[in-house]
C-alpha cells in the first residue's frame, strides 16, 4: 500500500509532501508521483515522527479487565504513539524470558505499534533477588530497559548490582524513586493540602533521596540510570547537577505532572490519585523549565489503566494511576508549546527521538527523510477536542482530563508504512 | 445552609452561630420539660459507622430520637461491609431504604465527602469523623461549651486563647476545631512535639508551640487530645511516659492555669497519659458538659439540615 501525504509541514515548518511505500518514506518534496497512492490530506497539519513511550502499563497478563496489549496499542495509536514500553508489574511479573516474549508476541499480533517489554530488575519485584536480566535481554523481546516500577529498587546493593549487570548489553535501569520508609501508606504530596485533608503525606524528599543515591551509584559503577516520572523541583536540580558532572543519567516527566497540582486532591476524587503524587505549582514550573532546557530528556506517559471500581470508592481504598496515552501529546502542547517554553522540533526530540535513543529502538524516532521507516503521525495543531472518558480507546476510563478542552488532534498514525489511525478510527 | 455537614469550613460564621444558637434554644425547651420534639417525625436517620465509636453513635442516636426521627444503626462489624462490600454499594443500599440523612464515621479521610459528592445517594450527609480529616460536630459542641462556660452568648470568641494539645497530626478533632474557632475569632495555639504536627501546619493560621508549660499560662481553654500510646512504635515519641511528662496535663500544670480557664477533652480519655485523673475530675474540667452539649448540637445540626428540607 502506498500513501501520499499532501499539504503538511514538518516540525520545523518545512513544507513537504511524503510518499510512503514498502514501509519506508520513499520520496519527499512537491509534485510527487500520485499513481497507486492513497491520498492523505494534511493541509494545516504537522507531520511528525511517531511518538515513543518508555512507560506504559498494559496490564496483560493478569488484569485484562483494565487493559490488554491490544487495547493499549489501540490507545497508543490514537495518541500518536508508534512504540510503547510495557512495564513489568503485570501478574505474573515480567521477570523471565517467557513472560517478556509473551508480551512481545502479543504486541506483534496486535500489529498497531511496537510493543517493547520492560523487564523487572528483581524477581517478582521483591527488591531482593535479581531477575534473569540476561535471559530477558537475549530473548526474542531483546529487553534493554529494566525497572521494578510501582516499587523502588530500594536496597542500595541490589541497585548497584543491577546497574553493573546491565552494562553487559548496554541496558539501562529505570528507577521508580520512592524511599519506602518515608512513604508508608502515603496518599498524596506532603504539604499544606495534605495537612488540611488529613491524608498521609508523600514528601518530595522521599523521591529526591533515592535520585541522589542512584546518581552517585551510577557514577561510581559507570552505568546508565534512567529516572522514571520526576515530580519535584529538587529532583530536577539533582539531575541537572548529575549531567553537569557527566553522569550517564536520563529522566522523564509525565504529562500529568506538567499540568496538575495537589490542589486537585481537594474533594478527594481518586481520579487524581497517582504515584508519585501530584505536586505543587513551583514543582510544575521547575519540571517545565527542566524539560525545556533538556535536563529532563523525555516525556513518558505512565499510562496506568484501572477498572471503575478501583476509582469509584474512598480515596484511601483507590488505586494509584491515570490514563495517559491518548492525551499526552495534547497536554504537552498545552503546557510546553502554547506557553512558548518549547518549539515543535523540541517536542519531537522529547517525545520521539530521545526516548527511542535511550531505549535503543532503532526503527523509531528516526528523522523524517527518504529511506526512514515510515513511523509517522499527522497532527492538526489548531483544532481542539473535548476529552470524554466514555470515548477512550483504552479499556479503562480513569482519565483526569474528562471534560477538558485540549489542543492538537492526531488525525493519522502510520506504523511501518501502514495506516493504523485515520479520522475513521483505528484500522485493526 | 448546604445539604451536608462535611467540614467545619462548610459553615459560614453566621451559619455556625445559627446552629449554636438553636442548640441553646433546644436546651431551653428541654429544661422546660419538653424532652422530645416532633420535628423530624417520619424522617429516617442512618448512623453508618465503619469504626467503633459508641459515644459518638449514641450521641447522634439520642439527638435524632429526641427530634422523633427513626434511627437505623448500621455498623460495619457483622454487616456486609466486613465481607468486602464497597462504600458505594453500602450507600446505595441505604438510599434504597429511604434514608433522609446519613451520619457517617469512617476510617478513611474524605469518606464523608465521597458519600456526599459521588452521586451515590441523595440523603444529607453528616460527617461524624473521617479518618484524620475532620469531625465538625465535635467542633460545634466544643464551641457551644466554650460559649456556655464563658457566657459568650453571641459566640464571638475574639480575644479568647485556645490551646489544642497533643496528636495534631492524626486528629480530626483538632482540624475541625482550628477551622471553627478561628471563624469565631479565637486565637488558637497548637501544642505538640514536632513529630505530631503535620508538615504544612505553619500555614494554618495558628500559633505553633512545642513548649506546653510556656504556652499554658496564657490559655483560657486547654483542649487535650487523646493520644494513642501505640504511636511510639511509629517513632512519634520515645515512650508514653516521656510524652506524658512533656505534654500531659498533670496536677502541677493544672495549678498553673488561669483561675477561669477550662479543660476540655473529646473523650475517651487516657487517664494518666495525656490527662491526669485530678485534671480530668477537677472543677475546671468541662468534659461531661461536652457530652451533654453534644446531643444538643447534633439535634440542632439535624434540625437545620432536615427540617429546612421539609418546609422547602
Amino acid at each position: 500500500m502506498k500513501y501520499l501525504i499532501i499539504g503538511g509541514e514538518l516540525a520545523d515548518g518545512t513544507r513537504s509532501d511524503l510518499l510512503l511505500a514498502d514501509g519506508l518514506i520513499a520520496a519527499m518534496g512537491v509534485d510527487l508521483d500520485k499513481s497507486e497512492a492513497t491520498l492523505i490530506d494534511a493541509n494545516g497539519c504537522k507531520i511528525l515522527p511517531g511518538l515513543v513511550d518508555l512507560h506504559t502499563h498494559l496490564r496483560e497478563p493478569g488484569r485484562e479487565d483494565s487493559e490488554t496489549v491490544l487495547s493499549g496499542s489501540t490507545a497508543a495509536v490514537v495518541g500518536g504513539y508508534t512504540a510503547i514500553s510495557a512495564m513489568a508489574n503485570t501478574n505474573p511479573v515480567a521477570d523471565t524470558a517467557g513472560v517478556v516474549e509473551q508480551i512481545f508476541r502479543l504486541g506483534v499480533a496486535a500489529g498497531l505499534c511496537d510493543v517493547f517489554p520492560i523487564g523487572a530488575v528483581t524477581q517478582g519485584l521483591n527488591g531482593e533477588n535479581l531477575a534473569e536480566i540476561g535471559a530477558m535481554a537475549n530473548s526474542a523481546a531483546r529487553v534493554r530497559i529494566f525497572s521494578d516500577d510501582g516499587k523502588c529498587v530500594f536496597d542500595p546493593l541490589v541497585m548497584r548490582r543491577a546497574l553493573e549487570y546491565v552494562k553487559i548489553f548496554g541496558g539501562v535501569v529505570a528507577q521508580h524513586a520512592q524511599e519506602p520508609r518515608l512513604t508508608v501508606d502515603a496518599q498524596m504530596n506532603e504539604g499544606l493540602i495534605s495537612s488540611q485533608l488529613g491524608l498521609k503525606g508523600w514528601p518530595a524528599i522521599a523521591e529526591e533521596a533515592i535520585i541522589a543515591r542512584d546518581i552517585l551509584l551510577a557514577e561510581h559503577v559507570g552505568s546508565r540510570l534512567h529516572i522514571c516520572h520526576l515530580t519535584t523541583a529538587g529532583g530536577v536540580d539533582l539531575v541537572r547537577w548529575a549531567k553537569s558532572r557527566g553522569v550517564n543519567v536520563t529522566a522523564e516527566v509525565t504529562p500529568h505532572h506538567l499540568l496538575l497540582t495537589d490542589e486537585e486532591v481537594v474533594g478527594y476524587d481518586p481520579i487524581f490519585k497517582v504515584n508519585p503524587p501530584l505536586r505543587t505549582q513551583s514543582d510544575i514550573d521547575a519540571l517545565r523549565a527542566g524539560l525545556a532546557d533538556g535536563t529532563i530528556d523525555i516525556v513518558a506517559t505512565d499510562h496506568a489503566p484501572h477498572p471503575a471500581e478501583d476509582k469509584d470508592c474512598e480515596w484511601q481504598a483507590a488505586a494509584f494511576g491515570m490514563l495517559g496515552l491518548e492525551t499526552a501529546l495534547s497536554i504537552v502542547v498545552k503546557t510546553m508549546i502554547e506557553t512558548k517554553l518549547m518549539t515543535w522540533p523540541q517536542l519531537v526530540e522529547r517525545m520521539s527521538i530521545r526516548p527511542a535513543e535511550i531505549a535503543g529502538y532503532s526503527e523509531q524516532g528516526q528523522e523524517i527523510a527518504i529511506g526512514s521507516v515510515a513511523n509517522l503521525i499527522v497532527v492538526n495543531p489548531s483544532t481542539t477536542r473535548t476529552v470524554d472518558r466514555n470515548k477512550m480507546a483504552s479499556k479503562s476510563r480513569n482519565t483526569p482530563y474528562h471534560g477538558m478542552v485540549l489542543p492538537a488532534v492526531v488525525t493519522h498514525t502510520f506504523y511501518k508504512g501502514k495506516l493504523v489511525l485515520s479520522p475513521e478510527g483505528v484500522q485493526h | 445552609m448546604k445539604n451536608h455537614l462535611l467540614s467545619a469550613n462548610d459553615l459560614s460564621r453566621e451559619e455556625a452561630i445559627t446552629i449554636l444558637t438553636t442548640a441553646r434554644e433546644l436546651r431551653r425547651v428541654s429544661d422546660g420539660g419538653q424532652k422530645k420534639l416532633p420535628t423530624l417525625r417520619g424522617r429516617a436517620v442512618v448512623n453508618l459507622f465503619f469504626e467503633d465509636s459508641t459515644r459518638t453513635r449514641i450521641s447522634f442516636e439520642s439527638a435524632a430520637k429526641r427530634l422523633s426521627a427513626d434511627v437505623i444503626n448500621f455498623s460495619a462489624k457483622g454487616s456486609s461491609v466486613s465481607k468486602g462490600e464497597s462504600l458505594k454499594d453500602t450507600a446505595q443500599t441505604l438510599q434504597a431504604m429511604g434514608a433522609d440523612a446519613v451520619v457517617i464515621r469512617h476510617g478513611a479521610s474524605g469518606a464523608a465527602q465521597r458519600l456526599a459528592d459521588s452521586g451515590w445517594i441523595s440523603a444529607s450527609v453528616i460527617n461524624a469523623g473521617d479518618g484524620t480529616h475532620e469531625h465538625p460536630t465535635q467542633a460545634l459542641l466544643d464551641a457551644f461549651t466554650i460559649g456556655e462556660k464563658f457566657g459568650l452568648d453571641t459566640y464571638d470568641f475574639t480575644g479568647l486563647k485556645v490551646g489544642i494539645v497533643g496528636d495534631i497530626l492524626h486528629s480530626r478533632v483538632a482540624r475541625s476545631n482550628v477551622l471553627l474557632l478561628k471563624k469565631l475569632g479565637a486565637e488558637v495555639t497548637v501544642i505538640a512535639p514536632p513529630t505530631l504536627l503535620p508538615v504544612g501546619v505553619e500555614l494554618w493560621g495558628v500559633q505553633v508551640s512545642y513548649d506546653f508549660d510556656a504556652a499554658l499560662k496564657e490559655l483560657d481553654v486547654v483542649m487535650m487530645l487523646r493520644i494513642q500510646s501505640e504511636r511510639m512504635h511509629d517513632l512519634f515519641f520515645p515512650s508514653a511516659r516521656e510524652y506524658s511528662r512533656a505534654y500531659g496535663l498533670d496536677v502541677a500544670r493544672l495549678s498553673t492555669l488561669k483561675s477561669k480557664a477550662i479543660v476540655m477533652h473529646p473523650g475517651p480519655m487516657n487517664r494518666g497519659l495525656e490527662i491526669s485523673a485530678e485534671s480530668a475530675d477537677s472543677l475546671q474540667s468541662v468534659v461531661l458538659a461536652q457530652v451533654t452539649n453534644g446531643v444538643l448540637v447534633r439535634m440542632s445540626v439535624l434540625y437545620h439540615l432536615l427540617a429546612g428540607a421539609v418546609n422547602a
